[in-house]
């Protein structure tokens, strides 16, 4: 093996796998963390373990890992077993319950911490527990021995080791139960009346998310393994529906988090001509993870901020397209000729705003609509264009009149079949006039069928 | 919890230099030196602040909202550091420290309404996703301060995990007074937020504006978020505003006395916390503040006269108990009855404990039951009737079980009548719900029962059943024990 090869083995990538191993194991529960709106669980969780973690340490005297996951997985429950607690027996609400639970466990804990600091040959730091030391997972192996040998295995850090067991049990546990997680996730009074064990699996789950948060300490620290338990899967829910593939996408979303957040905190400095510096790997995890979760929350394509925004624009947009054809037709109607519309005018029965400007240019690049210098309309709106009229073109009058058509069948329809009164009709068929189909239009005048006169009175356009 | 905290005791044998009686005196009348007496002051008016503010952040269901917002102050204090550093200045300095942490902090509530508001992600996930990443950013920033030439950002620490010790008398001053203007702040606006708290729609109805008070209660939990930083740290200040609430929620349901009643639980906590911390030098002052007040939580949790776990269960032994007596009476009187015998009948009127079970949920130990009712005075041993059936009414106990019966019948009309359950079904659900009969609904049903003649006029015995009277179960027990009907 070469040198830089080997040099990169023992020193980034060893860690780079644990923090990869940490992160895909939160991520997987986080799943069904964040569908079952249990987040600040893992929030609670890992507050807490810190008493456990020092007890443990102190029962045992050593820092084994096997002695303090089992410390730290015994707080874990004892968390979740005293929230719950708390809440049944005293019904004062689940986050104030949390809020006490873990506030109390973890001051317990940082007094227990305090008192250990007084004996000999303690190793256990506090900031280590809570910021994660990623840097210190690196591969002790002296560099006159091989990497795989026994004597080069010996220096491997357990931590990751104890890491892969972790995420391993938790890809089966998935893997295994995803049918019964899925159940209860989004409906648990159904999955007990199918008769799955509801309650188990929770504190199963609950369980693993012990687990794993203890297991990646070492690796992300206690406050950043939220991170990797809530943004991942909350990333990916912004990008799908479905549930599988919001689990894929989590733990892919949380390589990517892993991998760069390490590297841009061991490398990133140096890029910055800051040579040989380095800021804390965890934190930039948790940095990047949240900012993969701002980019979705912003530029996801269905559930995202902007698409949802250009979305609702857009319909505002074609609604008010279609109300300024509707109300160029009813002045034709009235006037038996084609007459104009000041803009100024257009924008103030629409309410205002800019979508319906938008939409009068829209339609007379379409050829819908043209300008037209029209005496004595001008709306005496804005500068500009916006004082200007504009006239219906022949395939404007054509979708005009299609929509007031639609407009007075639906009137008609909800007199006759849906029993209102025809003074209360308009404003509902306002709205279904936008929304409605060609198939729906047909359904609602059956061939030769139709009536001529609307209830108010008014003609019924022909298609 | 308690055998673990033992246990580490034993274990672990750190000389306390104990104080004399002397000193614990002098730091808990504000006499131990003045740089002491200043920081106790102001961890309980910081206390006082939580409590009171806390109410209200708790009954608008904001209460974990201030841990997000305290994880957020991290990258503040960071970025504060930093710039003060650039700009020439020490970088230590409190109001310089604390400006950035609420800039920070406020980005973090924002950061987490705005998720909430816009996107399909729930407000548990926000708060999760914004107080770790911001978190994240501030271990960043602090790592990078650590390796500046100028760096010691050992007093940065202490906002994470609280050190009033290394408060100045200055610093003390500010959080003080910062706390006293939370206060007045909650009590001019006290009768709006009292609305806003119980019913908001109601708050809107009358012409307050909801949000700007949801805002003013969101700015003071910020103010004591940030002001509680250096006393309690980042981690730990959400107990400030969510443990003393919670303990007078058990005492209470006034919102005025609630919140008194809070800000005097946080108060204490703050000033017995600050103080051991100032007379134990090595004692963490935010742990031992929290765990003050998560004391009062534990204990009013256990002995709160309305909302305590021991009430609770004192009452519902009580309840089932009287439940137990129901069922054990009426069902001896429906043994009786199948048998046949009158009352004040002296041969027959003996039964078995065996005979009453089958068919019946009694809830308790029968022995344990029977034992009871004998010294209540409706239960005798032995009978005319011999060894066998050595169990007998006293009359008290006949005329009790008649009543007892008489309900439980009333209750299965009603319910067949007015609830439409099928007579094979209303016997186990006016179980449920007998020992709720008022009078004057007893008094209604038996004149329905009378028109129909089934209650007879001499109120001596109780109305037919509307079912077959004891189950196959118990029929074949009493064939079995030749107890059948006479």
């Amino acid at each position: 093996m070469s040198e830089p090869l080997r040099q990169f083995v023992v020193a980034d990538l060893t860690p780079m796998v644990g923090a990869v191993l940490a992160s895909v194991a939160c991520a997987l529960l986080g799943n069904f963390l964040v569908l079952r709106r249990l987040s600040l669980m893992g929030d609670a969780i890992s507050h807490a373990v810190l008493p456990g973690l020092v007890a443990a340490f102190l029962v045992a005297g050593s820092r084994a890992t096997g002695v303090m996951f089992l410390g730290a997985a015994g707080a874990g429950l004892l968390t979740v077993i005293a929230v719950e607690a708390l809440r049944r027996l005293t019904r004062i609400e689940t986050g104030a319950a949390m809020g006490v639970v873990f506030s109390v466990m973890f001051a317990l804990g940082v007094l227990m911490m305090k008192r250990a600091e007084g004996l000999e040959n303690v190793d256990l730091d506090i900031d280590c527990v809570l910021n994660g030391q990623l840097e210190l997972l690196f591969w002790a192996v002296p560099s006159s021995e091989p990497l795989l040998s026994a004597a080069g295995w010996r220096g491997f850090p357990p931590q990751v080791l104890t890491l892969l067991v972790v995420c391993a049990v938790c890809v089966a546990a998935v893997a295994v139960f995803f049918k019964e997680l899925r159940l209860v996730s989004f409906d648990a009074g159904l999955a007990t009346s199918l008769g799955y064990p509801a309650g188990m699996i929770s504190a199963g789950l609950m369980v693993l998310v012990a687990g794993a948060v203890v297991a990646s300490f070492q690796a992300v620290g206690s406050i950043l393994v939220i991170a990797m338990l809530v943004c991942p899967p909350a990333t990916a829910r912004m990008l799908t529906d479905r549930l599988g593939r919001q689990v894929s996408i989590s733990v892919a979303i949380a390589v990517v988090d892993a991998v760069v957040g390490y590297l841009l905190a061991t490398r990133g400095p140096g890029l910055l001509g800051d040579e040989g510096g380095a800021v804390s790997a965890a934190g930039m995890m948790a940095v990047v993870s949240g900012g993969v979760l701002g980019m979705a929350v912003l530029g996801a394509p269905v559930h995202g901020v902007i698409a949802r925004h250009a979305r609702r624009w857009k319909l505002a947009r074609e609604i008010a397209e279609e109300d300024i054809l509707a109300m160029l037709y009813r002045i034709w109607e009235q006037r038996g000729a084609v007459g104009t519309l000041g803009v100024g005018d257009a924008v103030e029965a629409l309410g205002g705003g800019h979508a319906a400007r938008v939409a009068v240019k829209r339609l007379v690049r379409a050829g819908k609509v043209e300008w037209r210098d029209g005496a004595g309309a001008d709306g005496g709106g804005g500068a500009g264009r916006s004082r200007g009229a504009v006239a219906l073109t022949d395939a404007g009058g054509r979708e005009a009149r299609s929509l007031v058509r639609t407009h007075r069948l639906w009137e008609t329809y909800l007199v006759e079949k849906v029993g209102l009164r025809s003074d209360h009709v308009h404003c509902t068929a306002m709205e279904l006039e936008h929304h409605t189909t060609a198939q729906m239009r047909s359904e609602l005048a059956p061939e030769g069928a139709a009536p001529a006169i609307d209830p108010q009175g008014k003609a019924i356009p022909p298609a | 919890m308690g055998a673990w905290a033992l246990q580490i005791a034993t274990l672990a044998p750190v000389r306390v230099d104990w104080p004399g009686w002397t000193q614990v005196l002098q730091t808990l009348t504000f006499r131990a030196g003045f740089n002491s007496a200043g920081v106790v002051l102001a961890a309980t008016v910081l206390g006082i602040a939580g409590g009171t503010v806390g109410t209200f952040a708790l009954l608008r269901q904001r209460a974990l909202m201030s841990d997000a917002l305290a994880h957020a102050t991290l990258p503040g204090i960071g970025a504060a550091y930093l710039i003060a550093v650039a700009l020439g200045a020490t970088g230590k300095s409190l109001p310089g420290l604390l400006a950035g942490a609420t800039v920070t902090g406020i980005i973090g509530v924002l950061t987490v309404h705005a998720i909430t508001r816009h996107t399909r992600l729930k407000e548990d996930a926000a708060i999760a996703a914004v107080l770790s990443v911001f978190f994240g950013a501030g271990v960043v920033l602090l790592s990078y301060i650590q390796r500046l030439p100028t760096g010691t950002q050992g007093g940065l620490n202490h906002f994470i995990y609280g050190q009033p010790a290394a408060m100045s008398l200055r610093d003390a001053a500010l959080i003080g007074g910062a706390a006293h203007g939370a206060i007045a702040v909650a009590a001019v606006l006290l009768k709006e937020l009292r609305a806003v708290c119980f019913d908001d729609r109601f708050a809107a109805a009358i012409g307050l504006r909801v949000f700007a008070i949801d805002l003013v209660v969101m700015g003071l939990v910020v103010l004591v978020t940030v002001i509680g930083l250096q006393a309690v740290g980042l981690m730990l200040v959400v107990s400030l505003l969510v443990v003393p609430p919670a303990t007078a929620r058990f005492w209470t349901d006034n919102l005025t006395r609630m919140t008194i009643l809070s800000g005097v639980i946080g108060g204490l906590s703050g000033y017995i916390g600050a103080s051991a911390s100032a007379v134990l030098q090595d004692l963490p002052a935010g742990a031992v503040i929290v765990l003050t007040g998560g004391t009062f939580f534990v204990v009013s949790m256990l002995i709160s006269p309305r909302r305590g776990v021991i009430h609770h269960a004192v009452r519902l032994a009580t309840q089932r108990a009287a439940v137990a007596r129901d069922h054990f009476l009426r069902g001896a009187y429906e043994v009786l009855e199948i048998r046949g015998v009158k009352p004040g009948d002296e041969a027959g009127g003996g039964f078995t404990l065996h005979e009453i079970k089958p068919g019946r949920t009694i809830g308790l130990g029968t022995r344990v039951l029977a034992a009871w009712l004998v010294r209540r005075g409706l239960l005798e041993r032995g009978s005319a009737a011999g060894a066998a059936k050595n169990w007998a009414l006293t009359a008290r106990g006949h005329s009790e079980a008649l009543r007892l019966t008489r309900n439980h019948r009333l209750w299965e009309e009603y319910l067949v009548t007015h609830a439409e359950v099928a007579p094979s079904h209303v016997d186990r659900s006016a179980d449920r719900v007998e020992h709720a009969l008022s009078a004057t609904l007893v008094r209604e049903l038996e004149e329905a029962l009378r028109q129909q003649g089934r209650l007879p006029m001499e109120f001596a015995t109780a109305p037919a059943s509307v079912h077959p009277m004891g189950g196959a179960r118990a029929r074949a027990h009493l064939d079995a024990a030749g107890g059948g009907s006479a």
